[in-house]
């Protein structure tokens, strides 16, 4: 059998990480804003051995704020992308800097500071990955996944696509298809 | 902030294009390290080395003497330890058919070798930030395929 599988990453991520501070027995809260507290008497020697452990297992301590905030918008921007009702009711800009409770302009010069690209060709290139996971579904149809990320019309969403990947959907979708044939004949 | 270092490696048997691909690569504004190889088996064999570090992104040119582009793709993608490498085929080549083949063997990026160090420049760049936002921020590198 095969099949296509999505990750929750938050949730992923939140559960293994339970798992590995109960293995090491540490008492800790998980905060919603994505921070870690441990409690109870830690030294340098455990803290180090803790960080060992998780970044084991792909879960990294940011140590800066700034490397922490950038990943929060990060995070802000897949939730709002992936959750219809807040893509179709909020302004990106407004959405972050409520969530976030900096203003929009400070958000937006650490993030091109500190990534290569502007929160606004994240947001294409976002909603551009999560339309090919769609479309690699299959499930959907490029009219579906159009009103699914809000856009105005599938041209849109087409046009956005060919841009950001130099190819359409329907030769990303024919190419993937190929890869699969080409997996099960060899 | 620091950014982290991107390795990037190429194989192009052309002299001169190794060069130029090297000055453009210096001028980007952003951290790297470069190695090159004048054939596929050069960077088959760095690569099959397991004390080596990965890089965090292949450039192959197709025609190459001693081991092609297209071979070094299906050896990548066959070899388990290499198999999420990122691979960018960096060709002369134009026609759609060998483009999607290249994409269908298992490349994530195919580039038009530009006319001008400008573009090439602009070109590179644009593969490299790209490339970079696949690493850190929890994009699906299954389905990231660009042509440029």
């Amino acid at each position: 059998m095969k099949t296509y599988l999505k990750y929750d990453h938050d949730k992923v991520g939140k559960s293994l990480l339970k798992f590995l501070l109960e293995k090491e027995k540490v008492t800790y809260t998980i905060l919603d804003t994505g921070q870690l507290e441990l409690k109870g008497n830690i030294d340098t020697k455990r803290r180090d051995e803790i960080i060992a452990v998780l970044a084991a297992h792909g879960i990294y301590f940011l140590e800066d704020k700034k490397t922490a905030l950038v990943q929060r918008i990060r995070d802000t921007i897949t939730e709002m992308i992936h959750d219809e009702d807040i893509v179709r009711k909020h302004k990106v800009s407004v959405y972050l800097s409520k969530k976030l409770g900096y203003s929009y302009t400070y958000l937006s010069t650490l993030f091109s500071e500190s990534t290569y690209t502007s929160i606004e060709n994240f947001i294409i290139l976002k909603k551009i990955d999560y339309a090919k996971t769609l479309l690699a579904q299959g499930d959907l149809s490029l009219t579906d996944i159009a009103f699914k990320l809000n856009y105005s019309s599938v041209a849109h969403l087409s046009g956005q696509f060919k841009k950001a990947t130099g190819i359409t959907p329907s030769q990303f979708q024919r190419i993937l298809k190929k890869r699969t044939q080409q997996l099960t004949d060899t | 902030m620091k950014k982290e270092l991107l390795h990037i490696v190429l194989a192009d048997d052309d002299a001169d294009d190794r060069m130029l691909f090297a000055d453009a690569v210096d001028e980007i504004d952003i951290t790297t390290s470069l190695k090159v190889f004048k054939h596929g088996q050069e960077l088959m064999d760095y690569l099959m080395d397991e004390s080596v570090l990965l890089p965090d992104i292949v450039f192959l040119d197709l025609n190459m003497p001693i081991k092609n582009g297209m071979q070094c793709l299906k050896e990548i993608r066959q070899t388990p330890h290499l198999a999420a490498l990122c691979v960018a085929i960096y060709s002369t080549s134009s026609s759609e058919q060998d483009i999607e083949e290249t994409f269908v063997k298992g490349a994530n990026i195919y580039i038009n070798k530009p006319t001008s160090f400008t573009k090439l420049k602009r070109t590179v760049e644009k593969v490299l930030r790209l490339n970079w936002q696949y690493h850190t921020a929890n994009l699906n590198k299954h389905n990231f395929l660009l042509r440029l």
